[in-house]
Formats: structure tokens, C-alpha cells, sequence
């Protein structure tokens, strides 16, 4: 492997050690445990009820060209 | 290149402080707050016993899980000199009455709405566990509560309770 | 340094690396306490959905339950159809009024171990002229003090084209001439995050490759051919047998004090056919009592695909010819409300909640350069007027949590 790979391997393991391992250490959030009842409301959910919305991003997706980065996950079908 | 990778694990190592259950020093930090009794409850007065402290709130579902298990626990020790503080971290405790009145609990219930007791105690998770020593020290810290961890709990306050 | 110095480095950097840090990573995979990450919550649901629009009608239940076993394992599972009746701007000018039905069945199983979910699930549609497989794989982890969520997902699926045919007799079968394939392939990358006491940010970046045949096989082209038929002849569409896409959105909540809140969208969508999509949608979400109540307002506008044309200027124009509308030029808005009432289920302990729940949109699609066709008689090839779609689209569900 030349320098140049070799560094960018070791760049690219350190940062997914990082990553791997972030997971694992507790930096100091600035939104405390306690502090985030307003979470846990069902109101705030980005999907709080998945049979309702995955239909509704069917619906619009069987109509437009645009399709993903909605959250859903849909299966094919031949819908004209 | 060696030394590099050493270094960067050492420290990652030092800072993996996520363990569920630590081993905290020090005397535990003293607090004063309104029960749900009513009167002014402050640590200082348990001086003597064993005391448990249980951080919760009504919104946290393991927090929910976890309290008929501390009723439990403080029903059976509390003789033996052990008491149960169950710390309620909501600001607004309308809640956590209306929960307590379907899921009642015996042991204290203290409001510590503005979290002062929460930033003392560093609670980091929810819920959190402290155990307090007879002496006042602070023994065990407990983040989280996973079916079984009452079992942790009843290890450490029966060695606390026999010293 | 020497190569052989650099070996000997390697050597030793990997031996440094193999028990110690190996057993960190592990330990942070594996063994990390469960602080963050939540199973879904055990609850069933059973719909009846209803789409009318355009004269297309597509109706039918759907039901989707999710239990979890144990503390580590949540397991999904759902039934969906559409009862489609067609007579749609397409289906008149080049075939005839239709019914069939969709059956789609999905599974799934989640596996929560630490602040990691592991996901996969397999789903299975049927249509009489269309077999569609799907299996998707996620991760999703925890990190930086439960505030952010960073998760990474895989589809694939394999498709099935058939193509219907009406016998003499009147019998609809597949064409025994006609079976295509068609592959897919997706990729995502979500990262949530808590931003402050009430306000949440959600980015989701996904990429699609599709492979095979990807066209409406029922659907055709027109080229303009004065003086026959009504100044245009039909043809088969042509369309490239790849295509990948890009799309990429991000969402934001904000949780207002009198419990209701408030949430916005932006999604950038473009692919190699040469459509550009951008959608902007805002939510309100109100509570009163038992009530929850949800208001929608959605803009799309698309560009259209390279080789879409509502009227070619003769056969075989181009190499690539396609006039599905999906791939016009348009501006659709999407305005929705739903409702929600919480209920005690009486004589059964076992429900922890209970809702009822209407939703309504109505959908209105306004095109750019797709004109309807069958009013070409009275006005001539290609200046009949564009093409306007309006869509009303109701959903009526029952949830219980238990």
C-alpha cells in the first residue's frame, strides 16, 4: 500500500473507532435527561402513526417522480 | 504511529464512563425539597441509614416500569433501617400525582422542579439510582433501569445495610 | 523509514489493536448499558383507506400489528390491499375501464441491544400483472447523550412485469409474450437530533438504483401525425432500463407550550432521467382534551424527465420516448386534516389506549405539459388544454396500544 492509502486507512479506522466508540462515552448534553419529558409526548413524534403515513407517502409517491428520504419504508408495487 | 494509536485508545478508554453502574466517591451532596406529604424533607435527616435515591419522572416509561419494584424494596427494608426517596424531576408535578394516584407508592416523594437536586447529583440518565451509605458517602450510582437491575439494588443495600 | 521498519510497525500497531481496543469496541457494540433506544410500543392497527380522484378509484383496509417479546425483541407484521377501479385520462385513451386488487403482506423484527437497533423485513405485494419483493436492513444507534440518533438502512427488491390482456371471451390474463424484471436497490442515512428542550431535527438522505424494466407497460407515447385518427398516432413508450436518484430531506419540530406543535419539511429530489422534485410541507398538530387534531399543507413541483413528451413531433423521435404523467412537469398541493379521539375501551384492561382516527386530503395536481388528449378532436393535436387532477384521499383507523 503506498503512504498516501496507508494514511487514509488509518484516518478512516480512527474515525470509525471514534464513531464505534462515541456510542459508548457521555459527552455533556445540553438537553438533559430530565429535561426532555416533551419528547416523549407521542405529539412530537415525526411518525406517530406509521400505518397512516406510510399510506399517505404511497399515495403521493404513485402520483409524483420524486420517491425517498421520507422516512417510510414502502414496498413496489405496479401502481399506475 | 504506534504511540498515536495508544493515545487515542488510552483516552477513549479513560473517557468510557458509560457503564451502567459506577462506583461514585465522595459524601453525597445535601438538598433540601417539598415532599408530596407536604412538609420540607432534607437528607441530612436520614443521617444513620441506608437511603436509596430514585430519580424519576411520569413521562419516562422505564422509570414507570421500575417503581412497584422500589415499593417492593422499601416495604421490605424499611425497618432495617433503609429508606426509598423517590425524586420527581418534572417542573410541573401534575403528572406525576396523577400517575401516583393509579400507581400508589409508600416511600417519600420529593419535587425537585427546577432541577437543582438533578444538576447536583449529575443525573445523566433516566431514570437514575443513587445509594447513599449510613455515613452519608455515596456508594452506588445506577443509570437506567433494565428488568433485573433490582437485583443489583437489593445486592448493594443488603452488604450497606450489614455495615 | 525503511520497508522493513514499516512492516514491523504495521506488526506491532495491529497487536496494540487486537485485545485491548478490539474488546472496547466490543464492549461499545455489544455491551453498552440501555440508556438510549426504544423498542416500538405494542399496539395494532386496522384502517380502511380510500383514494378517488381523476376517476381512479383505489380502496381497501390495511392492518398492521406490532408486539414485543422479551425486553430485547420486537417483532411487526401487516396487511395491506388496494381495490383499484380505473378509468383514468390514461386508461381511456389507450385500453379500457379495469378493476383488480393488491395484496401486500410485510414482516418485520427489531432487536434492541444497548443503545443499537437492529432491524430487518421482508415485503410481498401481488397484483395480477405485478410481483414486487422487498427486504430492508437498518441500524440505528444512539451516541452523543441520547441526543442524536444515527441510522443507516438497505433495501433491495426484485419485480416481476406481467402484462394484462382482455380475451375475446372477456377474460383478463397475463400476456404469455410479455415478462419483465425489474431490480432495485436502496440506501439511507438518517440522523435525528435534539437540538433544544423543544425543538427536534430530522435529515434523511436516501439513494435509489433501479435496473431492468421500469415502464408502464400499458401506457403509451403520441407523435403527431395530421390527418390520422385525431391528429396523433399512439405508440409504445421507450424508457432507459436504469435509473438512479438522489433525494434528501430535512424535517424540524418544535413542541409549543399549550402542548401542540408545530413542523416543517424540505426535501431535494433529482435523478438521472432529469426530474428535479422539491417538496416543502408544513404540520400543526393541536390537542384538546381526548383530542389530538392534524393539519397539513404540502407544495411539490417537479421538472420533467429528459425523454418525457406529451406529443412527439413524429415516430421514433428519440431513443428514449415516454408521456406517464409522473414524469411530466407539475405543481401538485396537498391539503390534509386529520382527527384523533382517545378512548377507555371498557371491560378490557389489557388496552392501555385506545384512538379513533379520520384523516382527509385532498390532493390537486396542476400539469405543466401534459395535455388531455381526448379533447383533441375539438381542439387539435397538442393544444388541447393541460391536464388538471383534483383527489380526494380518506383514511378512517382504530389503534390500541396494549
Amino acid at each position: 500500500m503506498s503512504m498516501r492509502n496507508k494514511r487514509l486507512t488509518r484516518t478512516v479506522a480512527a474515525g470509525a473507532l471514534l464513531l464505534a466508540l462515541a456510542g459508548c462515552t457521555a459527552p455533556t448534553p445540553w438537553v438533559k435527561p430530565y429535561e426532555r419529558e416533551h419528547f416523549a409526548d407521542p405529539i412530537m413524534s415525526f411518525n406517530r402513526d406509521p400505518i397512516s403515513s406510510v399510506y399517505l407517502d404511497h399515495v403521493l409517491e404513485s402520483r409524483e417522480g420524486s420517491r425517498g428520504a421520507t422516512g417510510a419504508v414502502g414496498g413496489g408495487c405496479g401502481c399506475n | 504511529m504506534r504511540k498515536k494509536i495508544a493515545a487515542i485508545v488510552t483516552a477513549l478508554a479513560i473517557s468510557l464512563a458509560a457503564l451502567a453502574t459506577t462506583t461514585p466517591t465522595g459524601p453525597a451532596p445535601a438538598f433540601t425539597l417539598a415532599s408530596r406529604a407536604g412538609q420540607e424533607v432534607s437528607l441530612a435527616q436520614y443521617k444513620g441509614q441506608v437511603v436509596m435515591i430514585n430519580f424519576w419522572a411520569s413521562w419516562c416509561g422505564p422509570c414507570r416500569q421500575e417503581m412497584p419494584l422500589l415499593e417492593s424494596i422499601y416495604k421490605k427494608y424499611n425497618k432495617m433501617g433503609f429508606t426509598m426517596l423517590g425524586v420527581n424531576v418534572e417542573p410541573d408535578s401534575n403528572a406525576a400525582n396523577e400517575w401516583l394516584k393509579a400507581t400508589p407508592v409508600s416511600f417519600p416523594i420529593l419535587y425537585d422542579r427546577d432541577s437543582k437536586v438533578s444538576k447536583l447529583y449529575d443525573v445523566a440518565g433516566m431514570p437514575s439510582t443513587v445509594i447513599i451509605d449510613r455515613s452519608g458517602k455515596l456508594r452506588v450510582l445506577h443509570r437506567g433501569y433494565k428488568p433485573g437491575d433490582e437485583n443489583e439494588y437489593l445486592d448493594s443495600i443488603r452488604s450497606l445495610i450489614r455495615e | 523509514m525503511q520497508l522493513s521498519e514499516v512492516r514491523v510497525a504495521r506488526a506491532e500497531s495491529t497487536r496494540i489493536l487486537t485485545p485491548f481496543s478490539r474488546t472496547l469496541l466490543a464492549l461499545c457494540v455489544i455491551g453498552a448499558p440501555a440508556l438510549g433506544g426504544v423498542l416500538p410500543e405494542d399496539r395494532a392497527d386496522v384502517m380502511w383507506h380510500n383514494y378517488n380522484g381523476g376517476d381512479l378509484t383505489v380502496e381497501g383496509p390495511s392492518v398492521l400489528v406490532q408486539k414485543k417479546v422479551g425486553d430485547s425483541l420486537s417483532f411487526s407484521a401487516g396487511y395491506y390491499e388496494d381495490m383499484i377501479s380505473s378509468a383514468s385520462i390514461d386508461v381511456k385513451l389507450s385500453a379500457s375501464p379495469y378493476h383488480e386488487t393488491r395484496k401486500q403482506e410485510n414482516v418485520g423484527v427489531e432487536y434492541l441491544h444497548g443503545k443499537t437497533t437492529y432491524s430487518m423485513g421482508y415485503i410481498h405485494s401481488k397484483e395480477p400483472d405485478y410481483i414486487a419483493n422487498t427486504t430492508f436492513y437498518s441500524i440505528s444507534q444512539d451516541m452523543f447523550g441520547d441526543l442524536t440518533t444515527v441510522t443507516i438502512g438497505y433495501r433491495r427488491a426484485w419485480d416481476q412485469v406481467y402484462r394484462d390482456i382482455k380475451q375475446p371471451s372477456g377474460e383478463i390474463v397475463n400476456d404469455p409474450t410479455f415478462h419483465e424484471r425489474a431490480d432495485h436497490r436502496g440506501y439511507t442515512l438518517s440522523i435525528s437530533q435534539i437540538l433544544t428542550r423543544n425543538l427536534i431535527a430530522d435529515f434523511n438522505y436516501e439513494l435509489l438504483t433501479d435496473q431492468g424494466y421500469l415502464a408502464n407497460p400499458y401506457r403509451k407515447i403520441r407523435y403527431l401525425s395530421p390527418g390520422q385518427g385525431q391528429g396523433f398516432t399512439l405508440a409504445d413508450q421507450v424508457y432507459p432500463n436504469t435509473r438512479t436518484s438522489n433525494a434528501a430531506s430535512i424535517q424540524l419540530k418544535y413542541y409549543l407550550p399549550w402542548r401542540a406543535a408545530v413542523a416543517g419539511q424540505y426535501r431535494f429530489f433529482r435523478d438521472t432521467w432529469g426530474i428535479v422534485g422539491h417538496t416543502v410541507e408544513g404540520d400543526y398538530t393541536a390537542t384538546w382534551r381526548q383530542w389530538v387534531f392534524d393539519g397539513m399543507v404540502r407544495w411539490y413541483t417537479q421538472t420533467h424527465a429528459d425523454f418525457y413528451s406529451d406529443l412527439f413531433p413524429y415516430a421514433n423521435y428519440q431513443n428514449f420516448m415516454a408521456r406517464d404523467r409522473e414524469l411530466a412537469s407539475f405543481t401538485d398541493w396537498t391539503v390534509g386534516a386529520g382527527a384523533a379521539y382517545q378512548f377507555k375501551v371498557p371491560g378490557a384492561p389489557w388496552i392501555s389506549k385506545s384512538t379513533a382516527n379520520v384523516r382527509f386530503d385532498h390532493l390537486f395536481i396542476d400539469y405543466k405539459d401534459f395535455r388531455n388528449a381526448l379533447l383533441a378532436a375539438d381542439y387539435g393535436a397538442g393544444n388541447e388544454p393541460l391536464y388538471k387532477l383534483d383527489a380526494n384521499i380518506f383514511q378512517v383507523f382504530v389503534s390500541i396500544w396494549f
